[in-house]
């Protein structure tokens, strides 16, 4: 589904990623993990298509396409979904507004038909409604004055509604409390745990794996892949720590 | 000049006899070319004005003689030739309407780009079994269609074209003119005075409460016809009426002069709520053509707790300058201003308002939200006053700037003049730009960059938005995203 050959990217001059390779096949939930520093969170940048990480070299494609050919909005309708470290604050306007517009033009740009506003009520009620959260927070600005839990849980409902191919979760566990943590990784495995999606998870602790169990686990380190294996590789890193890697 | 006189009196004489005009490619009656006491009088005429009428406006225009254009905006206009344009243009024909098949389709086709839906199409063309908005539709100069009259008028109101009502009206016009924006208040007010074409008067009688909105669409569509509406509101004690004027102008690559005159007036207990989505043409990307927008707008609250709401989406034109103020002279009476300024590409805009607090315990919220783009400019401009006897006033001010470019300027000029120590006034401004990490949310969400920068606008600007009538607020939320097409890549 998702291939990284060979990836190479730069933010302001500097290299981050140096020859980074990855492949995620459908159904499968990978965990990256690293030290602060590795180039996880430009890693997911890339693959959405932030402004100002730029790709010096190599490939990566989602079912075969060139994503780092596309705009943002344009690997969105693709089906990739960045759930967000920090997410991002919209003044005035409602979450609810701000899902509708942007699944109605992901939509229309796979030439689908546009969700009537009772049947995206209907599918966003009960998306919240699965994540314990009430429909008053999906009235409310996007993200404004949401504790770091409840913009976490936002960004599972926003998952939950938008229904991606792939996800990439860039440390959606940091700043979830232990009930928070459970909420949010039973929100994985019931909307992405399935034959046709694949997720890659990026976070740096073993505590979210405790919920959401990968098939593979890999370690990046200045910028590339260091190590992969199963998920008992999580809690070996969970017990030893990055530094023994460098050995 | 006497021929001159005699040929403008014979067609003010062959113009009465159209009834009905609505259409862009129409024939058009002309005033003849330039300003001159001729101009005045040929406009008068085919007013079929009363004396009064006339001697004002010749009063006016002998005092805008002497008068020079004000420069303490910060806009920069280059010079007008006011003999180079036409003062006055009548549309000709006049159709009844039955349905809209029965409009001109270059019309249709106008509506069709604005955007507006066919229910208002239908109510702006003046068809039969049309939805309840009363619109006044100004086209050009003269008002052609006038809904709803009778409703109207069971409940006691009058709405007509100020030409009408000075010519039925006069009693209740005569006192009321001049008397909010008197005739010497500014060089582009007196010039309305001399010149003005045509506009809206509604009077609302004593505790009656206006049973529908009130609507006027504004249209510039003969080249070089300076457009000079004038509107006068009067709400008696205890009325209440919402207004709503939209304008919007096809494109012109001649630039366009518009200066109109708004007065209210609020006595007792009255409410008047004034809302405007202004879409003159603004020209093209490089900066050529668009109107030249100078506005006068003032309301006098002159009753016990009488109150008057200002909201305004202006979006359009080259130049904008418009001050919707409130003279706050009764006791407990109420001032609000609702705005937001867009300028995108070359646009100039120096807009605000003026809240003069005479009246003991008189209040005031201000809430304008400037977005610039482009290499526009865009600027605040406002005035809270407070008077010796004026006690325990109020003020809440919140000014909020967006810059869309690093080529635009935001400017937030606020004048507070306190005399009396009773007053709070609260002034808050922020700046801040759209920032890539908003840009980069909306569009991995599946936003394109258009999309995303419209929803992040309207959302910077909806504690104005939510202030116009409903079916106001939709169009002006597309027209904000549509204003701002191309200001970012």
């Amino acid at each position: 589904m998702l291939k990284i050959n060979n990836l190479h990217a730069t933010v302001a001059d500097k290299p981050i990623l140096k020859g980074l390779t990855l492949t995620l096949n459908p159904g499968e939930i990978h965990a990256v993990m690293g030290p602060n520093g590795a180039g996880k969170s430009t890693l997911s940048y890339v693959l959405g298509g932030r402004p100002g990480y730029e790709v010096t070299d190599g490939t990566a494609t989602l079912d075969g396409q060139d994503l780092l050919a596309l705009a943002p909005h344009e690997r969105a309708a693709l089906g990739l979904f960045l759930g967000f470290q920090y997410p991002v604050e919209i003044p005035g306007v409602s979450n609810v507004q701000f899902l509708r517009e942007a699944l109605n033009a992901q939509r229309k740009a796979r030439g689908e038909a546009a969700l009537s506003a009772g049947d995206f009520l209907r599918v966003a009620r009960t998306q919240a409604g699965a994540m314990g959260v009430d429909m008053d927070m999906l009235k409310r600005p996007v993200n404004v004055g949401f504790s770091g839990g409840e913009k976490k849980r936002n960004e599972m409902v926003q998952m939950g509604i938008i229904d991606p191919k792939l996800a990439i979760l860039d440390e959606t566990d940091s700043g979830l409390d232990i009930d928070a943590l459970r909420v949010v990784g039973d929100g994985i495995n019931r909307i992405m745990r399935k034959p046709d999606k694949a997720v890659l998870l990026i976070t740096h602790y073993q505590r979210l794996l405790d919920y959401v169990k990968p098939d593979f686990v890999h370690v990046l380190a200045d910028g590339r892949i260091v190590r992969s294996g199963g998920a008992e590789l999580a809690l070996e890193l969970e017990r030893e720590g990055y530094g023994a890697l460098a050995a | 000049m006497a021929t001159r006189n005699q040929e403008a009196l014979a067609a003010a004489e062959k113009a009465s006899t159209y009834e009905w005009g609505f259409t862009s490619d129409v024939e058009q009656d002309f005033a003849p070319k330039g300003l001159s006491e001729d101009t005045v009088r040929y406009i008068s005429a085919k007013k079929n004005e009363p004396e009064w009428m006339l001697d004002w406006r010749l009063k006016a225009f002998r005092h805008w003689l002497t008068l020079e254009r004000p420069d303490w905006a910060k806009l920069n206009i280059p010079p007008i030739d006011y003999q180079d344009a036409y003062y006055y243009a009548e549309p000709k024909v006049k159709p009844t309407i039955g349905s809209l098949d029965e409009v001109d389709p270059e019309i249709l086709k106008v509506y069709e780009k604005l955007g507006i839906p066919i229910a208002e199409q239908k109510v702006l063309a003046g068809v039969e079994g049309a939805p309840k908005v009363a619109v006044d539709a100004v086209f050009d100069s003269v008002s052609v269609a006038t809904t709803f009259r009778k409703e109207l008028e069971a409940a006691g109101v009058i709405f007509r074209s100020i030409s009408e009502a000075i010519r039925e009206f006069p009693d209740l016009v005569r006192p009321w003119l001049g008397k909010v924006v008197p005739m010497r208040d500014n060089y582009f007010a007196t010039l309305n005075c001399a010149v003005f074409s045509d506009g809206t008067f509604v009077y609302v009688p004593k505790g009656v409460r206006c049973p529908m909105e009130l609507s006027t669409y504004f249209r510039i569509n003969a080249e070089n016809t300076g457009q000079f509406e004038r509107t006068l509101i009067i709400a008696d004690d205890g009325a209440y009426v919402s207004y709503l004027e939209g304008c919007t102008a096809p494109m012109r690559d001649e630039n366009q002069l518009h200066a109109a005159v708004v007065e209210l007036v609020a006595l007792d207990d009255a409410e008047i709520k004034y809302s405007t989505v202004q879409n003159w043409y603004p020209g093209d990307a490089e900066g050529k053509g668009g109107i030249y927008n100078f506005v006068t707008k003032r309301a006098l609250c002159q009753g016990r707790n009488s109150k008057v709401s200002w909201t305004q989406v202006e979006t359009g034109s080259a130049v904008t300058w418009k001050y919707p103020s409130c003279v706050l002279a009764g006791d407990n009476s109420v001032g609000e201003f609702y705005s937001v300024a867009v300028t995108n590409n070359y646009q100039q805009a120096d807009t605000g308002t003026k809240m003069i607090h005479l009246g003991k315990n008189s209040r005031s919220t201000i809430v304008s939200k400037g977005i610039s783009a482009g290499k526009s400019n865009n600027t605040y401009r406002g005035l809270v006053r407070v008077g010796p006897t004026a006690e325990n006033v109020r003020n809440f001010t919140q000014c909020d700037s967006l810059l869309l470019s690093s080529d635009c300027g935001a400017h937030t000029v606020p004048y507070i003049e306190v005399k009396n120590p009773s007053a709070q006034i609260e002034h808050e401004a922020t700046t801040s730009k759209i920032s890539d990490d908003q840009m980069f949310y909306a569009m991995q969400r599946g936003l394109d960059s258009e999309q995303a920068v419209a929803l992040i606008v309207n959302g910077f600007a909806k504690d104005v938005l939510q202030q116009l009538p409903m079916e106001f607020a939709v169009e002006a939320q597309k027209l904000l995203g549509v204003s701002l097409e191309g200001s970012v890549g």
